[in-house]
């Protein structure tokens, strides 16, 4: 059932595989943002109603995006690692869980400063606001579980399962716009009928997203990498002690 | 029964358990999560005069009245039925006829005072030219 992935659960193998990857991942961030930003800022044109406001959306969406996205990682590394205890998948889900409450407030902060001149408010209490707070919060008390206890076994299995728990909490925030009346728009890229977004504004949108995602690889291989060291550096250390 | 699978039973089973515990609650908890009332909600079943709730819908056409000292009135419509709102302050940006507005008052004698007035934005994003396009090929459903 988990053959092809539990090859790359051994770190050795993982390191060597991310070894390849991460300098792509470093290039490709650098080259779509790099072009996604020049198309957000210069190219794509002002909006009908919000004139240049609408260029906040080109940050605003991709991190609320990698937001849903990094808790889904964190939720499913939670959820191997609690099943078939894979000390990589604890690993990748705990060096996501900065990466991810990072995305969470800058969509919590673009959309602040978007609300202001379009809604005429800050904040709202509607239910897609609070739902993404709620995940702030979760992401938060996730990295502060892991910590909080002496034993690291444990500290990882309860926060594993905070991150599945609070999973029930993406489809929320996603479906939050359709269930109940809220103050923010409803979806307009991923919905039944084809976006609502005109092509010259979704290619921003989609450079952008792709470099945020290639951000958060590299990111994530790096972070993970010195984990791994960090760890082989403390056996060494306990090693010598001991001999 | 490998313990693997058991702690992937238990994970499985007690995800659903919770997603249902946690949809029933939402469910009904419904009446609090809803930002506002249209304007039929109000007239079916009025909210007690003193006390403060949110009204939403769109700005009916032709309605926006604009007096002295920044007080304006329009009337907010849900397709059937249609409120008329009182307010005094700086409106935001989107602000407009059939246009989303929320706004955030009581109700006195069938008027809506409000002291907050927020714009709804739609999930539609465009050009202006394309917009100028569609108008003119008359097939504009939006807003205008």
């Amino acid at each position: 059932m988990n053959v092809w992935f539990s090859k790359f659960a051994n770190p050795n193998r993982f390191l060597k595989v991310s070894s390849v990857i991460e300098p792509w991942a470093t290039r490709f961030t650098f080259a779509l943002f790099g072009v996604g930003l020049c198309f957000s800022l210069f190219i794509s044109p002002p909006d009908y109603q919000q004139g240049e406001t609408v260029r906040i959306m080109y940050v605003h969406v991709p991190s609320a995006w990698m937001a849903l996205f990094c808790y889904t990682v964190m939720a499913i590394c939670s959820g191997s690692y609690l099943i078939w205890k894979h000390p990589l998948a604890s690993i990748i889900g705990k060096e996501t869980a900065p990466i991810g409450a990072c995305f969470t407030f800058l969509a919590l902060a673009t959309g602040s400063l978007w609300g202001q001149p379009m809604w005429g408010t800050w904040w709202v209490w509607d239910a897609r606001l609070t739902s993404m707070l709620v995940l702030l919060f979760l992401y938060l008390g996730y990295i502060a579980l892991q910590e909080a206890f002496d034993d690291r076994v444990r500290g990882s299995r309860a926060a594993a399962v905070i991150a599945l728990v609070g999973f029930l909490n993406v489809p929320i925030i996603k479906f939050s716009v359709d269930w109940w009346n809220t103050l923010h728009q409803p979806a307009s890229v991923f919905k039944m009928d084809g976006p609502s977004i005109h092509s010259s504004m979704l290619t921003p949108l989609f450079l952008m997203a792709l470099a945020f995602k290639a951000y958060y690889i590299w990111l994530l291989l790096v972070r993970v990498r010195s984990e791994l060291v960090a760890g082989k550096v403390t056996r060494w250390k306990q090693r010598k002690v001991a001999d | 029964m490998k313990r693997k699978y058991k702690r992937l039973y238990f994970v499985a089973i007690g995800l659903v358990l919770l997603g249902l515990a946690t949809g029933l609650i939402l469910n009904a908890l419904e009446e609090n999560i809803v930002l506002f009332l249209s304007p039929s909600q109000v007239v079916e079943t009025p909210p007690p005069s003193s006390k403060k709730f949110r009204l939403g819908g769109v700005v009916e056409r032709g309605s926006i009245i604009k007096g002295e000292n920044a007080q304006v009135e329009f009337r907010v419509s849900d397709g059937t039925t249609s409120i008329l709102v009182i307010y005094k302050g700086i409106l935001p940006d989107l602000f407009r006829e059939k246009q989303g507005v929320v706004a955030d008052g009581k109700m006195v004698d069938r008027i809506f005072q409000a002291d907050e007035i927020l714009a709804k934005h739609d999930e539609n994003y465009m050009p202006p030219e394309v917009a100028e396009t569609i108008k003119k090929m008359g097939q504009w459903k939006g807003q205008e």
